[in-house]
């Protein structure tokens, strides 16, 4: 354990300082030069390992997964359109495809409902209060989905009928009189699916009730008043005043729920594995990469996540530049 | 973000409605409760209840003896309570999680403090420094936020291949600051652009380098924004599971994600391990969670562009 934590410490130094020396040499490099061309070249220095990292990690491996997308599973041979063609006339990708369509139609709008919801009955106790049950419902953001798979397993865990059950689910519904039921093996309907969501729901809706909170108290009060002036009841008020005000932030929230659940691998990895027909897509990728070996079929469906996120992220960053440039 | 990022208190305002909205805090100024109905109350800790519940189920279990555990509901320990520390001892040195809870740290820190420094620079650069091109390699970068990180994963893990990378450190610290690069850029050349020109003007004057402008003025002046990202970048990191998946694996290197997922998958480890293993990987974050939760918000509404 302490030459574990010696090696530790002594690879976080390592890795630190060369990034420190680095820095420092390109400097010294610099001034080396006269000093025209000094103030020419040193802008560039200190972008170059940024911009060195994003090409390394970003641009070359986008172009590297398109081309390996058009490449037969050890990317040796080119297979043209087959791994798409494969893919998109397999019914387990069909069905990986219709679990994923069914975990972006309810989870966002859940989210940005519930979140709504704790927002507007939280903002109405004192501020202590408000303050604790927002750190409550806030907290499971801090917790990974490895984490948070430990922590649901209790809730639906089976253990066979005359057994005491362990899992909450089944030691209610045993308490009532039937017979448990094995949860995530249960696919009738996608039961196992919409039980995991719930745990992607617990995990985020504290996201969304914090952005949510922060927007309804951003709505100025003199709007609020002129709606009650004119004899608006607090539901009015709050579908056709305080609603459009926060429009944005609802937006917002909905598309980065949105991407985060396009891409969701480690809930369903760590609860089922896609097994019982919870496959998503980000569980097939992993699966296709590391149990079926196939970099053509992983890449594919990287480009067709990749394909469907583009236009959500676009709107993300021409988002957050327009109200950056409100600043 | 302006309206989410620095929200206006509803408190400090003075005027107040009577409604529903805002109704709540008008007494706040004396200290009194809000005036929630009671129906709106039961609700909001309705909710809470059902919020903590799995995480109290975890924690008790966590702490009963594996026969207990193993045999019966957390909830017994109300009619039958019996405690004990061993199943944190023993998932902290049998079932290596001590280990990789030191690999975590390997892994966060580094991956968290490299690409903010790498970040600072170059945000430094397009925020002071006059170059051609400057504003499209900005524009580049910010468009860059655009590529999920799931495309690096094939390519990269080929390219790991030749080099000997895969399974060790640098393989996922390389990885993070690559991915989390973009947003930092953004974030901190943003946030540097937002301070006085003339400090740097004057430090110029009196014969100051740019490293040396760099390291005594705008980093200490930049604290809050490097706060901010450095907190969502350290959570992230170590909340991660797939690319330490796909870059270390499960083995020596593997960080706490790994240890707990290959623990939740040797059922026959038990409860008591599993719980105590889940709780060692969450100590950390909620920690950093429930102290820097401001700086945490504000990181966390920036991220949401991340890809």
């Amino acid at each position: 354990m302490v030459t574990k934590i010696i090696s530790a410490i002594l690879t976080v130094l390592a890795g630190i300082g060369g990034a420190f020396v680095l820095y420092w040499l390109l400097n010294k490099l610099s001034e080396l030069l006269p000093g025209k061309w000094q103030d020419r070249i040193k802008p560039f220095l200190y972008i170059l390992p940024a911009l060195a990292v994003l090409g390394l990690y970003l641009v070359y491996p986008a172009y590297q997964t398109i081309v390996f997308s058009f490449a037969n599973k050890d990317s040796t041979a080119w297979v043209g359109w087959k791994n798409y063609g494969d893919l998109l006339s397999s019914s387990d990708f069909h069905n990986t495809l219709f679990n994923t369509f069914l975990w972006i139609l309810v989870v966002p709008a859940v989210t940005i409902i519930f979140g709504l919801i704790i927002a507007v009955l939280a903002d109405r106790l004192g501020s202590r209060s408000e303050k604790t049950a927002k750190t409550i419902i806030f907290l499971p953001i801090a917790i990974s989905a490895v984490g948070a798979g430990t922590v649901w397993r209790f809730i639906y865990d089976a253990r066979p009928a005359g057994e005491p059950q362990v899992g909450l689910q089944n030691a209610i519904v045993t308490k009532l009189g039937f017979d448990p039921v094995n949860w995530l093996q249960l696919s009738d309907f996608r039961v196992n699916s919409f039980l995991l969501m719930v745990i992607l729901l617990w995990a985020q809706v504290g996201f969304a009730m914090v952005l949510l909170s922060a927007a309804i108290k951003g709505v100025p009060s003199d709007t609020l008043e002129a709606a009650r002036v004119d004899g608006a009841n607090e539901r009015q008020i709050f579908g056709r005043v305080v609603v459009p005000q926060i429009r944005t932030t609802i937006i917002t929230v909905f598309v980065t729920v949105t991407i985060g659940v396009m891409k969701i691998f480690d809930i369903v990895y760590v609860m089922t594995n896609g097994d019982f027909n919870t496959n998503v897509v980000g569980n097939q990728f992993f699966n296709e990469l590391f149990t079926n070996f196939n970099n053509g079929y992983a890449a594919a469906i990287v480009v067709l996540l990749m394909v469907a996120i583009i236009p959500l992220m676009v709107y993300q960053v021409r988002q957050f530049r327009a109200e950056e440039a409100t600043r | 973000m302006t309206t989410t990022v620095t929200p206006t208190p509803a408190t400090t305002s003075s005027r107040r409605g009577t409604g529903l909205f805002r109704r709540g805090k008008a007494n706040d100024a004396g200290g009194g409760q809000g005036a929630a109905s009671p129906l709106a109350r039961s609700v909001v800790w309705f909710i809470c209840f059902l919020w903590i519940v799995p995480i109290i189920g975890t924690v008790i279990t966590s702490f009963r003896p594996e026969e207990d555990a193993n045999t019966n509901g957390w909830w017994n320990v109300f009619s039958d309570p019996n405690f004990t520390f061993e199943n944190f001892s023993q998932a902290w040195s049998k079932s290596g999680l001590g280990d990789a809870f030191v690999n975590s740290f390997a892994i966060a820190l580094p991956a968290t403090l490299i690409p903010i420094m790498v970040a600072a620079f170059a945000a430094y650069a397009f925020a002071f420094m006059r170059f051609p091109f400057r504003d499209t390699l900005f524009f580049l970068i910010v468009s860059l936020l655009v590529v999920p990180n799931y495309v690096a994963f094939v390519p990269l893990l080929q390219l790991y291949g030749k080099f000997n990378m895969v399974g060790t450190f640098p393989a996922v610290w390389l990885a993070h600051i690559g991915f989390g690069m973009s947003l930092a850029i953004y974030i901190l050349r943003n946030f540097m652009s937002t301070l006085p020109k003339e400090v740097i003007e004057s430090a110029k004057i009196d014969g100051a380098s740019h490293f040396v402008t760099f390291w005594r003025l705008i980093v200490p002046m930049s604290v809050p924004a490097l706060a901010s990202f450095a907190i969502f970048q350290f959570l992230w990191v170590w909340n991660d599971l797939l690319t330490a998946l796909v870059f270390i694996g499960p083995g020596d290197n593997q960080p706490i994600t790994i240890a707990v997922s290959q623990l939740i998958g040797q059922q026959q480890q038990g409860w008591q391990l599993v719980t105590a293993g889940g709780l060692i990987s969450m100590i950390v974050p909620v920690i950093v969670f429930l102290s820097l939760q401001r700086f945490f918000v504000r990181g966390l509404t920036a991220g949401s562009v991340k890809g």
